[in-house]
Formats: structure tokens, C-alpha cells, sequence
């Protein structure tokens, strides 16, 4: 079952990119669909960062935490500051929470 | 080798040349497929599905956003509706590249699925190197071509040496999938507009995780964008592919 989700949305992430280069520009170029289209992809990956460093995954009961996440997105944080590529910012990340919690 | 029959105009010929390194250069950084294979392994994926979602859906936010929403909790249904909602803007960019792209049937079917950040941002760069759009389409083949091969060597290669970590939690690689969001969307936070929708889709979701089960603070927060239908909204500091400027 998760299996065709993944699928379809393997597919479905194709399909997208399909439309953009067959459909005329002119249904796709207004003003309005690429305000909104240029603002969706803040607002996710936003709440994308917030949810994956602050909510609890682990147990039943959801609810917002404090733990060695937070300290490996603040080592990200500051690595992207310093101009760090992608895969240093990632590995940082992991490193720091990693130690957070050898030393917990 | 054509180079030593026919006498490149040198315009046209050094412009592709250039824009062909720049897209190899710039296609190498999809080695962070390897992030992308251990964080799916890591949220409870199999090595092919993992797999999968590089080769067939090959688009890494949305990629990391399905992965991250199922290992949340969420359902998949809520997983699909994040990545899709995160891939609309490669439908956008299709319609700006639409007119460099080839025109047979075919070669513009397998365009279609190199287009993403990076690849629109290297042709974009090249498009008024020359009349015809030849250097903006080598750039395009080189970054997406490299690109794509390094993107998915390096998942399997995450996600194979993920599965044989064991308990991944324990290398912080529960940390990784935020870390890769942010620096997903930093190039994206310089303006005061992308800040606050950042700000503002933050609030939502961490408000909506109190209450609602995951996968729902995401799409609550994706509201956030119908500010853009504010007709004077000057969305011009974020709408340029971000990859852009990695590319120099």
C-alpha cells in the first residue's frame, strides 16, 4: 500500500514538470499563479524545518520538544551562514545532534 | 572529433563551452543524494524506494518533504500533497524554459524530467549568451544529466550504508532531514517577504502540531502562499531559482 503512494508520487512529480514544458505559456504565466506558486515553496519548506526539529515523533502523544534535533539545526543554521555547501550543512547537522546525544 | 572539420564560430561554440562546464560543475553537486538515501532509509523506507523517488520523481525537496512527512507520522496521501505542493514550481519553470527546450517529442519528454532548481537556473544564466539558445540548452543537458547520474548513485549509496548503520537516530540523521529543509530554503529568506512567509508558515505549523496529526501542519502552513494573490505582492527576490547563485 505505502508502496503505490510512493509510486504515485514518484509519477505524479513527473507528470508536474511535463505540464510546465507542454502547456502553452500563456495558461500557466499570470501574475497570480506565480505569486502564489513563488511563495509555496517558502511556507513549506518553513514548516517543513519547524515540524521536523520541533515535533515529537517518537510515542503516541504529540506535542512539541526540546532535544538534540534543535542543537544539530542550530550547528545547520550556522554552517549555511558561513557559506557552507549542502551536504556540509547535512552532515553538521547530524554530527551535532549525534554528540548532543553521546553526551545526554 | 567535429571540432577539428568545422571551424566553430567562436561566439556561439565558447559560450556553449562555458555553459557546458558551468552545468557539469554545478550538476556535481547532486551528490547529496547521499543525504537524501540516508534520510530515507533512516524514516523507514526501503533501499529501492528510496530509489525510486530519485529516479522517478527526482526532485530533491519533494522528495525529502514525502520521506520526511511519512517518518513524522504522516499519511501518505498527506506525504504525496506535500511534495507535489513543494514540485508545482518546476511546472513553472518548464513554462520559462519551454521556448529553449528542444522541440522533438521525444528529447523534450526527457527534458521534462531534468527540470528542477538547478537545472532552470543554469539555462537561465546562458539564456542571452547567443541568439539561439544553444548555450542555455548545454548547460541545461550538462547540469541535468550530471545531475541526475550523481543524484542517484549517491542515494543508493546512502541508503545502502544507512541500512547498514542500524539504528540511525544515533548518528543524528533525525536531524539531517530539518537541516536539509533549511538549507533548502536559506537562499530564500534574504528578502523581508520570504522571511515573514517563512515566519508565518512557522507559526501555522507548530500551532497545527499541537492539535492536528502530522502530515496536516504542513498543508495548514502551504495557506501561507495565498497571500500571493494579492495583486502589488513583489514576489521578484524569490522567484529566481535559488541554485543560481551556488552555480557561480
Amino acid at each position: 500500500m505505502s508502496a503505490v503512494w510512493l509510486i504515485a508520487t514518484s509519477v505524479a512529480l513527473y507528470i508536474q514538470k511535463a505540464i510546465g514544458v507542454a502547456v502553452p505559456a500563456s495558461v500557466l504565466d499570470r501574475g497570480w499563479i506565480r505569486r502564489v506558486l513563488a511563495l509555496l515553496p517558502v511556507a513549506l519548506l518553513a514548516a517543513l524545518t519547524a515540524t521536523q526539529t520541533f515535533v515529537q515523533t517518537a510515542g503516541s502523544n504529540a506535542g512539541l520538544v526540546i532535544d538534540a534535533r534543535v542543537a544539530g539545526v542550530a550547528a545547520a543554521a550556522v554552517a549555511l551562514a558561513l557559506r557552507a555547501p549542502f551536504l556540509v550543512v547535512v552532515v553538521v547537522a547530524a554530527l551535532t545532534a549525534a554528540g548532543v546525544r553521546a553526551l545526554a | 572529433m567535429s571540432e577539428h572539420v568545422v571551424p566553430p564560430a567562436p561566439s556561439t561554440s565558447d559560450s556553449t563551452m562555458r555553459a557546458r562546464r558551468d552545468g557539469i560543475g554545478l550538476g556535481l553537486i547532486g551528490v547529496y543524494g547521499v543525504s537524501f538515501g540516508a534520510v530515507a532509509v533512516s524514516g523507514g523506507f526501503e533501499v529501492w524506494q528510496a530509489c525510486v523517488l530519485s529516479l522517478v520523481g527526482f526532485t530533491g525537496g519533494s522528495q525529502f518533504a514525502y520521506v520526511g512527512v511519512v517518518a513524522a507520522g504522516g499519511s501518505a496521501p498527506a506525504a504525496l500533497a506535500s511534495a507535489v505542493l513543494l514540485g508545482t514550481r518546476n511546472t513553472l519553470y518548464g513554462v520559462r524554459l519551454s521556448t529553449l527546450l528542444p522541440t522533438s517529442p521525444l528529447r523534450r519528454a526527457v527534458a521534462a524530467h531534468l527540470v528542477i532548481d538547478e537545472t532552470t537556473a543554469m539555462a537561465l544564466r546562458h539564456e542571452h549568451a547567443d541568439d539561439d539558445g544553444q548555450a542555455a540548452r548545454a548547460g541545461f543537458w550538462a547540469t541535468g544529466v550530471v545531475l541526475f547520474i550523481t543524484w542517484n548513485v549517491t542515494t543508493l549509496l546512502g541508503a545502502v550504508g544507512t541500512s547498514a548503520l542500524g539504528e540511525p537516530d544515533r548518528f543524528g540523521l533525525d536531524a539531517a532531514a530539518p537541516a536539509a529543509f533549511l538549507a533548502l530554503i536559506w537562499p530564500r529568506l534574504r528578502g523581508r517577504l520570504g522571511a515573514a512567509t517563512a515566519l508565518l508558515a512557522v507559526a501555522i505549523a507548530l500551532g497545527t502540531a499541537l492539535v492536528a496529526p502530522a502530515g496536516v501542519p504542513v498543508l495548514a502552513a502551504a495557506a501561507v502562499a495565498l497571500l500571493g494573490l494579492h495583486p502589488r505582492l513583489d514576489v521578484t527576490g524569490i522567484t529566481a531559482a535559488p541554485a543560481a547563485e551556488r552555480a557561480a
